[in-house]
């Protein structure tokens, strides 16, 4: 990967308030996390260069840092926000999706699928990739109804822009658990969590 | 009820980052935070810190409320239940110092309850976090002194030595004899230490609408238990879970159904029992509730004098 010079005229600011910021926007996270298919916004987070969505960009400055393997869409290569992201987040990145502890996919239709990636160890699943999915919309597509730890009984979700065998993948993580990525639905400022513990089913499906 | 915090004398020269810890150990926290979530029960390793309190006095719990909390939060924190024992007070006062929260001792309006050995007997609502202070974050730990024996045992679900000790206390006592740290398996996968709370508080864990963190410092673990996760206390078909009962009620709220401490009062062996949840038993005495020894004032000055030959 080449290591240009970063060009810091270029670089958009990120949050004005890191600590505060970015304890909000974990919070939020935290609690997307814990509870699967609730909806967030992150309507106060710093524009994210071309490419990134707002939501994206917010949690790529809340989590990611020097210890953080990240593997970035190849779409992003070379672009303003591969840029954005070693600036602020100085995160090592890495085309191995094997080894990345967070993972940023932008085309959904060139994306490598959930199993790629990381799926952890036996005895040490957190180390498995977070894969952070850039879609159309979190709502209006076809509904799934999501259960396991986090939801009381059921929910529905309808993300928008998904490939054709996203939910397939899904349930192949499920099935695999200890093992398996956790994802993050990101559109906009909007993210979901869909964590490893999900089950979903597509509605009439 | 909350206390609004003083503005700081020492506004323009802070000594420390926001909540005490550095952002770098705060990111380094929440990662684990979210991978604790997603794999309930699970211990995940983290780089825990030196903190201002020796081990043991919290530190687990102190760091996961420093990662987690925001000048918005109301911060409540207790020690065996109650909020004005030494521990919750200074470690109550150190995040009122340090992330200018604001403070209370009201279970209901906190947003973040930090906790040693209990859990609040009022039911926690969405919105709500639990921390829990863990000293030894290995329910196997006194079966297996070795982590990475344990870690194998918890990567291929070998629970069988924890039933045998479970059937060597029933061949010994006639029963289940742990009545704290008793253990509990999450979501039917991995076995977890509730941390040293009394029995009396695990069915309280199943399906609990707050998120659960537990941290332990000494020991560099935080594990998650989500909401509305199934949480069972490990048991036998022929010797199911109980949880402590009392014959008697608490001596200054009449509570029939919480958690007792007892408490020894004159050297012939005198006692009373009362909650050990200290808001709880406040909150029901101010609704009018009445226990046997409810409105007994102590005479300070008789109290004072050489006991009576």
């Amino acid at each position: 990967m080449s290591v240009a010079t970063l060009d810091l005229s270029r670089i958009a600011p990120a949050f004005a308030d890191p600590v505060r910021e970015s304890q909000a926007v974990f919070r939020e996270v935290m609690e997307c996390m814990a509870r699967p298919g609730r909806i967030t916004r992150f309507e106060r987070a710093p524009q994210a260069p071309t490419g990134l969505s707002k939501a994206a960009g917010a949690v790529a400055l809340t989590l990611f840092d020097f210890e953080t393997l990240v593997w970035l869409d190849p779409a992003l290569a070379d672009s303003e926000a591969e840029a954005w992201l070693r600036f602020h987040c100085g995160c090592p990145l890495t085309r191995n999706a094997q080894e990345a502890a967070f993972a940023i996919v932008t085309d959904m239709a060139k994306a490598p699928s959930l199993a790629a990636f990381n799926q952890g160890d036996a005895k040490y699943p957190d180390r498995s990739t977070t894969v952070i999915l850039q879609i159309a919309s979190l709502e209006g597509g076809p509904v799934v109804t999501l259960s396991g730890p986090g939801i009381q009984t059921t929910t529905d979700i309808a993300p928008q822009g998904l490939p054709q065998d996203f939910w397939t993948q899904i349930e192949t993580n499920q099935a695999q658990f200890q093992f398996g990525v956790d994802v993050l639905l990101v559109s906009g400022d909007q993210l979901l969590a869909l964590p490893r513990t999900t089950t979903a089913q597509i509605k009439g499906g | 009820m909350s206390t609004p915090v003083p503005a700081r004398a020492n506004a323009p020269e802070r000594y420390y980052n926001y909540a005490y810890l550095d952002e770098q150990t705060k990111r380094m926290i929440r990662r684990s935070i979210l991978k604790a979530l997603a794999i309930p029960g699970y211990q995940v390793p983290f780089g825990s810190r030196e903190m201002p309190v020796p081990y043991g006095w919290g530190t687990g719990g102190i760091q996961l409320t420093a990662a987690i909390i925001g000048p918005d939060d109301v911060y409540k924190c207790i020690d065996q239940g109650a909020d004005d024992t030494t521990n919750a007070v200074s470690i109550r006062r150190f995040f009122a110092n340090v992330a200018d929260v604001a403070t209370t001792e009201d279970t209901g309006e906190a947003t973040i309850i930090q906790t040693r050995h209990r859990i609040p007997e009022k039911p926690l609502k969405q919105g709500q976090v639990l921390v829990y202070q863990v000293p030894q974050p290995e329910p196997l730990r006194g079966l297996e002194a070795r982590e990475t024996e344990t870690r194998a045992m918890h990567a291929y679900e070998e629970y069988g030595l924890q039933y045998v000790s479970l059937y060597e206390n029933v061949s010994a006592y006639g029963r289940i004899a742990a009545t704290a740290g008793y253990p509990v398996m999450v979501e039917e996968r991995y076995l977890m230490s509730p941390s040293p709370i009394p029995k009396f508080d695990n069915p309280k864990m199943a399906q609990n609408e707050a998120v659960m963190l537990f941290g332990a410092g000494r020991e560099k673990r935080i594990y998650a238990v989500p909401p509305f996760t199934r949480v069972r206390s490990l048991d036998f078909e022929d010797y199911p879970f109980e949880t402590q009962t009392w014959e008697e009620t608490c001596a200054l709220c009449g509570a029939e159904d919480s958690y007792l401490d007892e408490v020894i009062l004159d050297d012939a062996g005198d006692k009373m029992f009362v909650c050990s949840d200290s808001h709880h038993c406040a909150e029901r005495r101010e609704a009018g509730h009445v226990g046997p020894m409810a409105g007994h004032t102590l005479d300070q000055d008789a109290a004072l004098k050489e006991p009576a030959q």
